[in-house]
């Protein structure tokens, strides 16, 4: 029989990363001070688990790797090596080594053999370091027998079981099974010990058997039979053409010993271990985090599914009994049948999008060694608080806001918190704290990242902001708009542009990522107290959050997260600019108005901007009012792409179906700005300030 | 033995057209479909069809032929379009179904060249059933070059 | 056909064990741990057990211990899954009531085999 190892390969690969990020946060927190032996059995399991699995599959490289890395944890487990910071450093830098090594593994690429050497070399130090006091005796523990003898033809065997020998499992039969494959098996038993039939326990051996074995057979192969109950009896073993083997057997327990630590003969030079220890930090990540289009699910979702399901089953043939012989008077049932039929297929729709939902901490798990490494580089101290890690959003979601989210984190660490003797002059504890929050409010998954430290500079913002004419000579903004400054693209505060804020992404792009899920970010600064970015996003990109409004014949969703407002026109607060593009003033505000039959081309039903309604929106950081004839319902809707069997159209992110089976389209509020201000779209065929800077 | 394929053929304004039979999904009536702005007129907008939506395209319209009000007999023809980036399913309003034929692959004759008055691009070639002549269309060419790309050149 | 309870908390081990033993022609039912061993074992009568050792929840030793006290698995066969440089929790298993044990690591050939061998 053959098996392909092969296909058990991705599910080792899959379960191996996880292990690192298991190990990894172990020994974040181990890094703590934290020698809590729970702890760091959970990091050896781990290690373990990978030893195990690449041993298995075949993956010999890093088994060996992975073998020192246990060796060194089961030590610690055992109380027999202390937890340091330095083993600590060097256990992370083999994980981020070893993530490396299977990526290489799973992509067939090639290793970076000299980084392996280099870690294991650094392992291989630790491990022989003195204090690692009282390593078990090196040496392997199964003394060589005297196998020289390959053609002793008769061995003498006698073989007494103790009592509790069945009591284990192993029946003596098994083994002489064995031997009788060895060669020609003779066996005598000796029923001496038997006992009374009044106390005899059936469950107890009482027999012993005196064994003849004759044929070319080793001593080992015959050891290897009784391997397993070599404690559990007393065995002697002879050879009867060789009479003088007596002191090879007689063994009723071995000497103890952990053993093949003297195989190990890999000790690099120490000059080798001394390297940048950032580079090692950089190379992490990119396997970890390779897209894998499948999901792990938890047992309960299905199980609320199937429960579900089952439900639903049953009101099926509720429903169908009573359509069999329907009378009118069943009315009542059929409607109670219907409203519960409609209640679990919401449920059941929205459990089925909750499969797609998985607990924050996927994004967030990356950021204790993140803070963990960045502060230590800086000569921070840094504590990173992190809450609601159980909090669901949508795995695409989860997988777009991961860059965001490490962005912002990095400006915390970078900007956000001082330096210690900074902290201390103004009377702040020397560690900073850095504090990651995540909850669900109103449909929507708030994503909070929050420092102690010094706060946004506005006076400094407002200079650069000015240097850079990003905002008009002599123009203050509120102190809102000063922070709202950061997410303009082209500013970047960092006096000495670090290497790890600025890497030539800024605020802005962070904030275009967020809208572009259907999200907003805002900033809450105070100085000397810190600051907090607040992210929102939708929970899920398959399900927005609508209203419907009509224009013409037509119904439209317009997402919520963009709507400001929305307001009757009053005439008098509509302007025409040159004669022809409209705005509205909105208290202290101008905002071009948009007629959406005009943007999108339609028959109109009312053209008359007096006593409408407008929609109030913002995208891309642009304010506009869209006139539109009717607010309708608010609804969940599912979004369906136009891309499908379409392509992409301007002003529109996709399409949903109403309840009546139609299809409205689903407004792209950024895109449909856009469009407003091209010609040819748009009777109103002028330039419309934008409202940023009419503000 | 040549091997010969199967048609479904329609009626528009007169003429019969055919397309590959394998490539119908399916069938149905006019149903109203919701407009997509800023697209070329023969695209009627877009319909549900059972959860997806599926761009309509009016190939009266599309032709250039003479507009006429959807009637009883007019259908929507679900066709699978196949092109380099995938498969898309598209629908085609015509005014009425015709039969399904025969056709084998030497029974379809080169189209014409009309010069540049009228557009052959689309047409597979020419084949006559029972002594009348049936288009046989180029759906992919049809529904993928004009359709699609000219929208892409308009969003450009 | 003889049942077999594969305990392993690694997923890609459960399903080397699992597809090598189903192939092999014995029945197989799965556990991650050493707890979920004992659940499965207190409904399911199996006719060996196979566990490895390190495990969360329940380890392996752990589980081949309490399973010799109930009495269906007083004397059903326990191996141990185990690696060379655990000579120790061989002993700790031998005294735990474990039949024997398989170094890992294994291939599915010596799997077989030695299942065979104890199964008879």
């Amino acid at each position: 029989m053959s098996i392909d190892m092969a296909q058990f390969h991705q599910t080792f690969f899959e379960e191996s990363f996880e292990g690192l990020d298991l190990m990894e946060s172990g020994l974040l927190d181990l890094d703590a001070g934290d020698a809590d032996i729970d702890l760091i059995n959970t990091i050896f399991r781990a290690a373990h688990s990978i030893k195990g699995g690449s041993g298995t599959f075949g993956f010999k490289r890093v088994c060996e790797f992975t073998h020192i890395m246990e060796t060194l944890l089961d030590e610690m487990r055992d109380k027999r090596r202390k937890v340091t910071q330095e083993a600590v450093n060097i256990l992370l830098q083999s994980v981020d080594c070893l993530r490396d090594m299977l990526a290489s593994e799973r992509n067939g690429s090639r290793m970076d053999e000299d980084r392996v050497s280099q870690i294991q070399g650094m392992l291989n130090d630790l491990f022989n370091k003195k204090e690692a006091s009282q390593l078990p005796a090196a040496g392997n523990t199964a003394p060589k027998e005297d196998n020289h003898d390959p053609d002793a033809q008769v061995w003498h065997i006698r073989f007494i079981p103790f009592p509790n020998l069945l009591a284990k499992g192993n029946d003596p039969v098994r083994m002489f099974r064995e031997l009788d494959l060895l060669g020609e098996l003779e066996v005598v038993a000796n029923i001496s010990n038997l006992a009374e039939f009044s106390s005899f326990n059936p469950e107890e051996c009482y027999l012993s058997w005196n064994l003849t074995l004759k044929g070319a057979v080793t001593m080992e192969s015959i050891k290897e039979i009784f391997e397993w109950v070599e404690d559990d009896c007393e065995l002697d073993i002879r050879s009867l053409s060789q009479e003088k083997t007596a002191d090879a057997v007689e063994h009723q327990s071995r000497p103890e010993g952990a053993g093949n630590g003297s195989e190990k003969e890999k000790n690099p030079s120490p000059e080798s271990i001394n390297r940048d220890s950032s580079k090692a930090i950089d190379k992490r990540g990119a396997p970890a985090t390779a897209e894998n289009s499948s999901i792990r699910v938890s047992i309960d979702k299905i199980d609320g599914l199937i429960n579900m399901v089952g439900e639903l089953v049953i009101i099926q043939s509720m429903l169908a009994q009573l359509g069999k012989d329907f009378d009118i008077d069943q009315l009542g049932k059929l409607r109670d049948g219907l409203s519960q039929l409609e209640r679990n297929t919401r449920e059941l729709q929205e459990n089925v999008m909750r499969i797609r939902m998985l607990p924050i901490s996927f994004a967030f798990n990356r950021f204790p060694r993140m803070v963990h490494d960045l502060s230590q580089k800086m000569g921070k101290q840094i504590e990173l608080k992190m809450s609601g890690e159980n909090t669901e959003l949508d795995k695409t979601v989860m997988e777009k806001i991961v860059d965001p989210l490490v962005h912002l984190v990095r400006n915390s660490v970078d900007h956000g918190v001082e330096m210690p003797e900074a902290r201390r002059a103004c009377g702040k504890p020397e560690t900073g704290l850095v504090h990651l929050n995540a909850y669900h409010k109103g449909g929507n998954i708030v994503i909070e990242i929050s420092d102690d430290g010094a706060g946004l500079n506005k006076e400094r913002i407002l200079r650069k902001a000015q240097e850079k004419g990003l905002i008009k000579d002599g123009e203050i903004p509120s102190e809102e708009g000063i922070n709202e400054l950061i997410f303009l693209p082209g500013f970047s505060t960092a006096e000495v542009v670090s290497d790890v804020s600025g890497r030539g992404v800024g605020m802005d792009v962070v904030k275009k990522n967020i809208q572009a899920l259907g999200g907003k970010i805002e900033i809450i600064s105070r100085e000397g107290k810190g600051t907090s970015f607040i992210i929102r996003l939708p929970l899920t990109l398959a399900i927005l959050d609508g209203q419907l409004v009509s224009a013409g014949d037509q119904i439209y969703i317009i997402p919520l997260v963009s709507i400001i407002e929305s307001l009757q026109i009053i005439e008098g607060n509509v302007n025409l600019i040159a004669g022809k593009a409209e705005v509205y003033k909105l208290r202290d505000e101008y905002i071009p108005i948009i007629r959406l039959y005009d943007v999108f081309n339609i028959p109109p039903k009312n053209t008359d901007l007096k006593g409408g309604l407008l929609v109030v929106v913002e995208g891309d950081g642009k304010k506009a009012g869209i006139f539109i004839d009717d607010l309708l319902d608010q609804q969940q809707v599912v979004i369906k792409s136009l891309e499908t069997n379409f392509k992409r159209v301007e002003g529109v992110s996709g399409a949903t179906i109403l309840g009546d089976g139609t299809v409205a389209l689903i407004m792209d509020i950024s895109s449909l700005i856009r469009l407003s201000h091209q010609p040819g779209y748009t009777n109103h065929n002028v330039t419309i300030l934008s409202a940023s800077k009419a503000a | 033995m040549s091997h010969s394929n199967q048609y479904l053929t329609f009626m528009l304004a007169g003429e019969e057209y055919g397309v590959d039979i394998l490539r119908v999904q399916e069938i149905k009536g006019w149903n109203k479909a919701t407009p997509i702005p800023n697209t070329p007129d023969y695209i009627q907008g877009v319909m549900n069809l059972r959860g997806t939506i599926v761009p309509i395209v009016d190939l009266r319209n599309r032709f250039g032929l003479e507009r006429v009000d959807y009637g009883i007999t007019t259908v929507v023809i679900v066709l699978k379009v196949m092109a380099s980036d995938g498969n898309r399913t598209m629908g085609i309003v015509v005014d009425a179904v015709s039969d399904v034929y025969n056709v084998s692959a030497d029974e379809i004759k080169q189209t014409p060249d009309f010069g540049r008055s009228v557009s052959v691009d689309f047409i597979k070639g020419l084949a006559a059933v029972s002594e009348k002549m049936v288009i046989i269309l180029d759906i992919d060419h049809l529904l993928n070059s004009s359709a699609i790309k000219n929208i892409d050149a308009m969003v450009n | 056909m003889a049942k077999i309870l594969a305990v392993d908390d690694s997923a890609s081990m459960r399903q080397m064990v699992t597809f090598t033993l189903k192939n092999a022609g014995f029945e197989v039912v799965e556990a991650v741990d050493g707890q979920d061993a004992l659940k499965v074992a207190q409904t399911t009568k199996v006719n060996l057990v196979l566990t490895d050792v390190n495990m969360p929840n329940m380890d392996g030793i752990t589980l081949i211990r309490q399973l010799r006290a109930l009495p269906a698995y007083k004397f059903i066969p326990m191996l141990m899954l185990t690696t060379e440089s655990a000579d120790n929790k061989k002993n700790e298993g031998k005294a735990a009531g474990a039949t024997g044990w398989l170094v890992k690591p294994f291939n599915p050939d010596q799997l077989v085999a030695t299942i065979k061998k104890v199964l008879g």
